[in-house]
C-alpha cells in the first residue's frame, strides 16, 4: 500500500489551477508550485485560498479529496467524487447502526482502543518521568485508567458506556499536563480541562487543530473503503455530523496527543507560537500552524507495528487499514475461527 | 521509482516546434522540469510504461530521440542537485 500525498494549503489568496493534469499554485500572479495530480490523494485548504472549476472537475476525476476548511481548521465542506463503495455494505452499516448489540459491542472496542492506547501514553510519561510525583501521579492515572477499561465489559447501555468514557476523559485531561516538560507547564497546560469552539489556552488549541486533521483522514478514509461516515455508534447521529469517523478518530487521539507533546517538548512550538483574540480564544499563529503541518506529515510517514497486520505500516496509513478491518466487521464476515469478525482497534505498542 | 525522462526534438520546421510542445506537455504532467528538456517523474512502472508509449506516439522518431532512464528507490541518494534549480520532492510534506 502506498501513501499518496495531502496538499496542504495555508498562505491566504493563493490561486490554484488546473494545468495540463499538474496543480499548479500562484500566489500574486507568480508560479509557486506545480505538482502532478498523481501523487496526490487530497488537497486542503485553509481558510481564504481560490481554486478554478477546472481543478475541481480534475481533482473529482482522479479521486482527490478536495477539503476545505476555515482558518483554524475546522471542516467547511468536502467535494469528492462519486461516492464510492458498495451499497451492500453501507446498508449492513445502518443495519448494525440499528441493532442495539452490536452497536454497543462496536461502541465499547471504540472506547477500549482509545483507553488503551492513551494508557500506553500515561505509561511512556511515568517511565520518562523526571521527577518521582510525576511518576507516582501518571502511574496512579494509568491505573485509573486500567479500572475505566475493566469497567468496559459491564456497561449495559451506551449512555454508561459514554459515562465511564467522559469521566476517564476528564481525568486524563485533568493530569496531561504532567506530561509537559516541567519549564514549559506555566505556558502549556489545560486550564479548564477540555476546552474547545473556541480553545481557551494554547495545549487545548494545538489539540483542537491536530483532532481536526485526524478527523479528516478518518473520514476520508472511511468514504475510502465506501463506509457512511455518518452512521455511527458510539457517536448520537445528528445532521452534519461524521459520527463515524468520530468513532474511528477515539483510538488516535492519544497519536494527535503524543505529537502536540512532542512538539513542545522539543520546544519545537513555544508560548509565542499562539495567539490570543478576542473573547479569549486562543490560536496557532499561521507561521507555526505550517510547522504543525509539516510535523504532522512527517509523523505520518514514520512506520508502526501493527500487531494484526505484524508488519510495519505508516502512520498515515493507520485510518485506512482500521477501516477496512471496521468494514470486515460490519459485514460480519467470519474470522478465521469461523465466528463473525469483531473490530479490533489499533493499540500502540 | 524515480525515472528521468530527456529528449531533443528537432524543431527546424513547423511540424518539429508542434511535436516538441506535445512532448514538454505530457512530461510537465507527470513530472517536474528540473533542466530544459530534462525531467523527473517520481512514478511507478505502470505509470512509466504509459508515458513511454505516448512520448513515443508524439515524437518522430526518424529526427527526434528520447531516452528514459529509470533509477530504483535507494533512499534519496539518486539526486545530487548543486546551482539555482531546487526539486521539489512531491512525497515530502507539502505545505504551502
Amino acid at each position: 500500500m502506498h501513501l499518496l500525498n495531502t496538499l496542504y494549503l495555508t498562505t491566504p489568496d493563493s490561486y490554484l489551477r488546473l494545468e495540463n493534469q499538474t496543480l499548479a499554485i500562484e500566489h500574486n500572479h507568480e508560479l509557486k508550485l506545480r505538482v502532478p495530480l498523481h501523487h496526490l490523494s487530497s488537497v486542503v485548504c485553509f481558510g481564504p485560498i481560490q481554486l478554478s472549476t477546472p481543478l475541481m472537475h480534475g481533482l473529482a476525476q482522479q479521486g482527490i479529496a478536495l477539503v476545505l476548511l476555515n482558518e483554524q481548521g475546522r471542516f467547511q465542506a468536502r467535494l469528492e467524487g462519486p461516492m464510492a463503495g458498495n451499497v451492500l455494505l453501507r446498508r449492513a452499516q445502518h443495519q448494525a447502526g440499528q441493532d442495539g448489540e452490536r452497536s454497543l459491542a462496536l461502541a465499547r472496542a471504540f472506547v477500549a482502543g482509545k483507553l488503551r492506547n492513551t494508557r500506553s501514553l500515561l505509561l511512556r510519561g511515568a517511565r520518562e518521568a523526571k521527577t518521582a510525583e510525576d511518576e507516582a501521579a501518571l502511574t496512579r492515572q494509568a491505573q485509573n485508567l486500567a479500572a475505566s477499561l475493566r469497567a468496559l465489559p459491564a456497561s449495559a447501555d451506551l449512555d454508561q458506556l459514554r459515562g465511564i468514557e467522559g469521566e476517564a476523559a476528564r481525568q486524563y485531561f485533568a493530569g496531561l499536563s504532567l506530561l509537559v516538560r516541567a519549564d514549559a507547564r506555566d505556558a502549556f497546560h489545560l486550564r479548564d480541562g477540555r476546552t474547545r469552539r473556541p480553545p481557551r489556552d494554547r495545549l487545548n488549541a494545538l489539540l483542537s487543530f491536530l483532532y481536526s486533521l485526524w478527523m479528516n483522514d478518518c473520514r476520508s478514509a472511511l468514504e475510502a473503503v465506501g463506509l457512511d461516515p455518518q452512521v455511527g455508534f458510539l457517536h448520537a447521529l445528528r445532521p452534519g455530523r461524521a459520527a463515524l469517523a468520530l468513532d474511528l478518530m477515539e483510538e488516535f487521539r492519544p497519536l494527535a496527543e503524543r505529537l502536540a507533546l512532542t512538539l513542545i517538548n522539543r520546544q519545537q512550538l513555544r508560548a509565542e507560537d499562539f495567539v490570543q483574540r478576542e473573547g479569549g480564544a486562543v490560536s496557532l499563529d499561521p507561521e507555526a500552524r505550517k510547522a504543525v503541518l509539516v510535523a504532522f506529515q512527517e509523523r505520518k510517514q514514520e512506520a508502526l507495528q501493527h500487531p494484526l497486520l505484524a508488519e510495519p505500516l505508516a502512520q498515515g496509513l493507520l485510518p485506512l487499514v482500521q477501516a477496512r478491518l471496521l468494514a470486515r466487521a460490519i459485514r460480519g464476515e467470519a474470522d478465521v475461527d469461523g465466528a463473525p469478525a469483531s473490530y479490533v482497534p489499533y493499540l500502540i505498542r | 521509482m524515480l525515472v528521468i525522462v530527456c529528449y531533443d526534438v528537432n524543431t527546424e520546421t513547423r511540424e518539429g516546434r508542434r511535436r516538441l510542445r506535445r512532448v514538454a506537455k505530457l512530461c510537465e504532467a507527470t513530472g517536474q522540469r528540473v533542466q530544459k528538456s530534462v525531467f523527473e517523474c517520481q512514478i511507478d512502472l505502470a505509470h512509466m510504461e504509459e508515458l513511454e508509449r505516448k512520448l513515443r506516439a508524439a515524437m518522430d522518431e526518424t529526427q527526434d530521440c528520447l531516452r528514459l532512464y529509470r533509477l530504483p528507490e535507494t533512499r534519496g541518494a539518486e539526486v545530487r542537485e548543486y546551482g539555482r534549480f531546487k526539486a521539489v520532492d512531491f512525497e515530502a510534506p507539502l505545505v504551502l
